[in-house]
C-alpha cells in the first residue's frame, strides 16, 4: 500500500465521499474541544483557559509525527502531500488582518462553523461575515495583485529554510510543544 | 428527543487534540491534502459572482482560481465544511449543547455582539485570502507539514490576536 489512497487525478465521487467523513471527524473534535464557543476561544487570548493552544498543538503533533513515521516506513509519499504554499509577505499582512478579525469575531472561520452548527446565532453572524468578506476581496484583489502573488516561495518547508533533516525539525516541534503545554498548564494554575 | 438538561462538560483538550490530529493525518493518507474551512468560503462566493458576473469572477485571481474543474459547486473545502457542521452539531446533540443563543459577555449587547461577529468575519476573510488558508488550512496543515507559510502565519495571526485582545479587553471581559 502507498498512501495517499486517492491522489490528485482519483474519482470525484470518492474524493468527495472521503471529503464529508473527514469533515465530520474535524467538527466532532472541535465541538467536544468545545471551540465552537467563542468565550472559550478568546479566552485563550486573556491567558484564562488555553485549550485553543492545547488542540492546536497536539493535533499539529500527531499529524507531523504521523506523516514523518508513515513517510520513513514508506507507506506515505510525501511528495503526493500537498503543503500549503508560501507567499512571505501577503502571510505576515494576512496574518495580522487574521489575527485582529479573530479577537473581533470571537471564532475562526472552522470554528465559526462549529458554533454555527450548534445552535449560535453569533456564529452564523461570523459566517456571514466571512462569506461578504470573500466578496469584496475577491472583487478589489486585482488592485492589489502585485503584492498579492510577491515573495512567492511554493511549497517550502522549514527543513529546506534551516538547512537541517526533516525529523531534527520534528523532533524541535515536540519540543517546543511539550514546552507550550507545560507553561499552559502553569498559566492556568495560575489564573484560577 | 428532549436534550439533557445540564450540557455535559467539554472533552480534554489534549484528548480532543489528539483526536483532531488523526482526523487530519487521516485526510493525509487518504487524499493527499489537509483540512481547511475559509476556502469554502472563498469558492462559493467565486460561484455566485460567476452566475451574476463571469467577467469579473475571471477577471479575480482569487475567483479565478475556484473557476477550473470540478468548478466551484464542487470544491473539496465546501463538502468538507458542510461536514464539519454535521459532526459539530451530532457532537453537540449527544452531549446536551445544541442551543440557540447569542453567546457574549454579560456586558456587551446583543446587537452589538452579532455586528462585531460580523466585521470579524470580513477581517478573517481578507487576512485569509492573503495567507492562503485560515488556521486549519495554513496554521494547522501547514504546521503539521513543516510549511514555512503555515508557521509565520500561526505565529503573527496569534501575536497579532494577543496585541488586539489587549485593546479589546473591555468587549470581552
Amino acid at each position: 500500500m502507498s498512501a495517499p489512497l486517492l491522489p490528485e487525478g482519483a474519482p470525484l465521487a470518492a474524493t468527495l465521499a472521503a471529503a464529508l467523513v473527514l469533515g465530520v471527524g474535524f467538527g466532532f473534535a472541535l465541538e467536544r474541544a468545545g471551540l465552537g464557543s467563542a468565550r472559550k476561544v478568546v479566552a485563550q487570548f486573556y491567558w484564562r483557559d488555553l485549550a485553543v493552544l492545547k488542540v492546536l498543538f497536539s493535533a499539529l503533533v500527531t499529524a507531523m509525527l504521523g506523516v514523518f513515521w508513515l513517510s520513513r516506513f514508506g507507506l506515505l509519499d510525501l511528495a503526493a502531500v500537498h503543503v500549503p504554499e508560501t507567499f512571505v509577505g501577503p502571510q505576515l499582512a494576512g496574518g495580522v488582518l487574521f489575527g485582529a478579525g479573530l479577537i473581533v469575531a470571537g471564532l475562526c472561520p472552522g470554528t465559526a462553523c462549529v458554533s454555527a452548527a450548534t445552535g449560535r446565532i453569533d456564529g452564523v453572524f461570523v459566517l456571514l461575515g466571512i462569506f461578504s468578506g470573500m466578496f469584496l476581496t475577491g472583487l478589489i484583489l486585482r488592485k492589489f495583485e502585485r503584492f498579492y502573488t510577491s515573495t512567492a516561495h511554493g511549497a517550502w518547508i522549514l527543513p529546506e529554510l534551516f538547512d537541517v533533516p526533516y525529523g531534527a525539525v520534528v523532533a524541535a516541534v515536540v519540543v517546543l510543544a511539550l514546552a507550550a503545554f507545560a507553561v499552559a498548564e502553569r498559566i492556568e494554575r495560575g489564573a484560577r | 428527543m428532549s436534550a439533557p438538561r445540564t450540557p455535559r462538560a467539554y472533552a480534554d483538550p489534549y484528548v480532543a487534540g489528539v483526536a483532531l490530529g488523526l482526523v487530519l493525518l487521516a485526510a493525509f493518507v487518504l487524499v493527499g491534502r489537509g483540512l481547511g474551512a475559509s476556502g469554502a468560503f472563498a469558492s462559493t462566493a467565486a460561484g455566485t459572482v460567476a452566475l451574476v458576473a463571469p467577467d469579473q469572477a475571471a477577471a479575480s485571481p482569487l475567483f479565478a482560481h475556484y473557476l477550473g474543474e470540478p468548478g466551484p459547486w464542487l470544491e473539496w473545502l465546501s463538502v468538507e465544511l458542510i461536514g464539519v457542521a454535521i459532526g459539530a452539531w451530532l457532537s453537540a446533540k449527544l452531549a446536551g449543547r445544541v442551543r440557540v443563543e447569542i453567546e457574549r459577555p454579560e456586558t456587551l449587547a446583543p446587537a452589538r455582539r452579532l455586528a462585531l461577529a460580523f466585521g470579524g468575519g470580513v477581517m478573517m476573510a481578507a487576512g485569509a485570502v492573503l495567507a492562503r488558508g485560515c488556521t486549519s488550512g495554513q496554521a494547522l496543515t501547514g504546521g503539521a507539514l513543516l510549511g514555512v507559510g503555515g508557521w509565520l502565519f500561526l505565529g503573527v495571526a496569534f501575536a497579532a490576536a494577543y496585541v488586539f485582545a489587549s485593546l479589546l479587553r473591555k468587549v470581552w471581559s
